[in-house]
């Protein structure tokens, strides 16, 4: 006997969409001065969602400038007791207005409901909830007593988790007494259009947060603003690099997170399944767009094939399809272009002579799609092995004792993160001591809260966000003048 | 006065724990306050700094495991050694700076009292710096900061030994290995001061000092692939800070530029924590 597959749609009739969208500055949605504007579109059915607008300079300047009126006025001087509140009433409004957010999510972004519903937006109110409660305790975050706020902060956050990248900016910048200026990535501005709603709702005070929509160019004028006292960055290791030369001999201050290519380890002694989880999770989570991703398979050779045979059968479960779909494991690209990178780096994996794998499914005709990859007979020298893919897209190569493991793991300029899979105690201290990486994940991968500090080693860029360090990146201590350390975490 | 010629001493850099000339076969002169012609100083090169960085990586991966008790006494018998050398510091500081006995007594003794100061602080800035983290879900979590590497630093043009000890000690005492420009006026004091480190049981290549002019030498060292970090405390000019830091935005090293303080008042925590990454470790619980 066989089962139809019954798919279990979410309804979108929870999420309404303007056709288009104004920029929000000084608590206020305002048509960009020039007048252009952009098409986010869904990623699974390519249909056009709203029409986005370009801020220019002069728009880029009324954002600075309302967050600068902002700052000074209101939020800079406010107790943090009550600055408290208003981030208090923002995770509440998140919490209740959760379902529509996780559905306008999938739809921009193409990822799974199930990941958007279950992670992206239940962390982005946590990180809220978290940060709140720190606004009137500054004086514990290690600063010394009196730590200074720093000002307007410039945001520029990618699309690969719109809302919850978004959370990890504002949250921690507002409760430490700055005000913000943010952009959301040009593919998927939508979460944060209605996060801006969801500001008005909590009656936070105009300017404290703005909005503005745009591409590379927009970011460029936040970047190089002079009215801007730090700038906050998620996103690749090549732009992030031009932007502290945009900053350098300015003494603004700067905190990066940029790309990765975590080696996730598995030893001989792991239990198998529980590691083919984690594998999973690690690299097709979010369809792989994922800066910390477990991307280098690192597996002891004695269990090499075994553990590859495992994830072949795992993956052939995977269900790849309409993001809205609640079975749905592996959503669309984000992209085109995303697509076409993951394609041309697929094509260099197997023009450089690794052996590839694709999961057998069904990619829907409309839409951008990539199903899980993986690469075996993969070397170090491969660009699949060194170069961050960021899709569904898994390079496997092996190791014969710990000290070769950790060789391999740390051989790449990135330090974001890694995995250890072994029973062994004293191996996973160990290894985790010796790996480069600034969050070790062992027995698991990709796990976040707010109350864990996320951020790179070496090129992955500095600073934390998300716990007590995570503070450091928006605030100077009270003896500190404004010539503070830059990208110190 | 006797009548005995002394016997002078050939100033030299500091690299890998050995006394090389510069490969240069450069050397500049250096006076005292009143112009007096004291001595020639090796000017550091491009491969004088490469040279630096290799030895600093060696350095970097002994130190680095090393224990935190095993760091604290190593600083701390460089105090020692210091202390036994304490006359003659002040004769150089005196020259190099122009100090009166009283002042350049009173930087010698805080130079050595910070060295014991940070050395105390090498198995207690882990407990104040790191935690552990309640996350929401069966897993321990804790965050520990770990030494980012290879530091090259430029240390104060004034303040030429209690200022680059300041600058030094911090930097070492959190298990980074570093490369530091000499004050180009005044390097004999840290010069004075690699042959104590010489003999105090720091591994070679964890401390590796340059003289010259960090205008020519800290390009190179903020362009370099395995420097992950630079301290520009003794970079007074705005425009060699710029070019640093676009050099150093190629490989994203960390970046430091902090105001000169009074190098006599105890320091805060700031520069410890300057040039540590925070590495945060996930395991689950469960029966």
């Amino acid at each position: 006997m066989t089962f139809e597959y019954a798919p279990a749609p979410e309804s979108r009739a929870i999420v309404s969409i303007a056709s288009s969208y104004g920029l929000f500055i000084n608590g206020e949605f305002v048509d960009p001065t020039g007048g252009t504007a952009f098409k986010t579109v869904n990623p699974a059915t390519e249909e056009v969602l709203a029409e986005i607008s370009e801020a220019n300079q002069s728009d880029v300047n009324a954002a600075v400038n309302s967050a600068r009126r902002a700052y000074d006025r209101v939020w800079s001087v406010m107790s943090g007791r009550d600055r408290a509140k208003y981030l208090f009433r923002i995770a509440r409004l998140l919490q209740e207005r959760s379902r529509e957010f996780a559905v306008l999510e999938t739809l921009d972004n193409g990822k799974p409901i199930r990941e958007s519903r279950d992670i992206d937006v239940p962390l982005a109110a946590a990180h809220f909830f978290y940060h709140a409660g720190w606004a009137d305790k500054l004086d514990y975050a290690g600063l010394g007593p009196n730590p200074r706020s720093l000002g307007v902060a410039g945001q520029i956050i990618p699309w690969n988790f719109p809302l919850l990248m978004l959370a990890w900016k504002i949250a921690p910048a507002l409760a430490c007494g700055n005000t913000v200026v943010l952009k959301p990535a040009e593919t998927t501005s939508l979460t944060a259009l209605l996060f801006a709603e969801v500001c008005q709702q909590a009656e936070l005070p105009p300017g404290v947060v703005n909005i503005i929509t745009g591409a590379g160019d927009t970011g460029r004028m936040i970047v190089e603003h002079k009215g801007i006292d730090k700038i906050a960055f998620t996103g690749s290791t090549e732009v992030g690099k031009s932007i502290a030369r945009a900053l350098a001999g300015t003494r603004r201050k700067l905190t990066l997170e940029l790309g990765g290519k975590a080696a996730n380890i598995v030893f001989d002694d792991a239990p198998i399944d529980q590691a083919v989880e984690g594998i999973v999770d690690g690299i097709f989570f979010n369809q792989g767009h994922v800066c910390c991703a477990g991307s280098r398979l690192l597996l002891q050779e004695s269990i090499a094939e075994e553990t590859i045979d495992a994830l072949k059968r795992r993956l052939q479960t995977l269900r790849l399809g309409d993001p809205l779909d609640k079975n749905t494991d592996i959503g669309a690209v984000n992209s085109r272009e995303q697509l076409n990178k993951i394609t041309e780096l697929i094509k260099s994996g197997d023009d450089e002579g690794a052996q590839r794998w694709t999961a057998p499914c069904d990619i829907p005709d409309k839409g951008w799609w990539c199903a899980p990859t993986i690469f075996t007979n993969v070397t170090q020298a491969h660009r699949i092995a060194r170069e961050e893919i960021f899709g569904p897209v898994l390079s496997v190569l092996t190791f014969r004792t710990p000290d070769e493991a950790v060789e391999k793991a740390n051989n790449t300029p990135f330090g974001l993160s890694a995995g250890i899979w072994t029973e062994k105690g004293s191996r996973i201290l160990w290894l985790a001591g010796q790996l480069r990486a600034g969050v070790i994940w062992a027995n698991t991968f990709n796990r976040f809260d707010p109350a864990s500090p996320f951020g790179g080693f070496k090129e992955s860029g500095f600073g934390r966000e998300g716990g007590i360090q995570g503070l450091t990146a928006y605030l100077r201590s009270a003896t500190d003048g404004d010539d503070q350390a830059k990208g110190m975490s | 006065m006797s009548d005995r010629v002394e016997v002078r001493k050939t100033y030299k850099l500091f690299i890998g724990g050995a006394f090389p000339r510069s490969e240069s076969g450069r050397t500049y002169e250096v006076h005292d306050t009143d112009d007096k012609f004291l001595a020639n100083a090796a000017k550091g090169s491009r491969k004088d700094a490469r040279d630096a960085v290799l030895a600093a990586r060696k350095g970097f991966d002994a130190w680095s495991t090393a224990t935190a008790y095993n760091r604290g006494q190593v600083l701390y018998r460089v105090a020692e050694v210091m202390e036994g050398r304490r006359e003659q510091f002040i004769a150089d500081v005196q020259a190099a700076e122009g100090l009166g006995d009283k002042k350049s007594a009173r930087v010698i003794d805080t130079a050595i009292d910070r060295l014991v100061w940070y050395a105390g602080w090498s198995d207690k800035y882990a407990q104040v710096l790191g935690n552990t983290n309640p996350v929401a879900g069966p897993y321990f979590n804790f965050s520990i900061p770990e030494p980012t590497g290879v530091v090259a630093a430029v240390a104060p043009q004034d303040s030429s030994l209690l200022g680059l000890v300041s600058v030094l000690a911090p930097i070492v005492v959190t298990g980074n290995a570093i490369i530091v420009i000499a004050s180009t006026t005044r390097p004999i004091p840290a010069i004075t001061l690699t042959e104590v480190l010489a003999t105090s049981d720091v591994p070679p290549g964890v401390i590796n000092v340059l003289t010259g002019d960090p205008g020519e030498i800290a390009p190179w060292l903020a362009s370099h692939g395995d420097v992950n970090a630079i301290d520009l405390t003794g970079v007074t000019s705005t425009e060699l800070a710029k070019k640093l830091e676009i050099e150093a935005a190629g490989t994203i090293k960390r970046v430091r530029r902090p105001a000169q303080p009074n190098w006599l008042a105890t320091p805060d925590l700031s520069r410890l924590g300057a040039f540590v990454e925070t590495k945060t470790v996930w395991h689950p619980l469960g029966a």
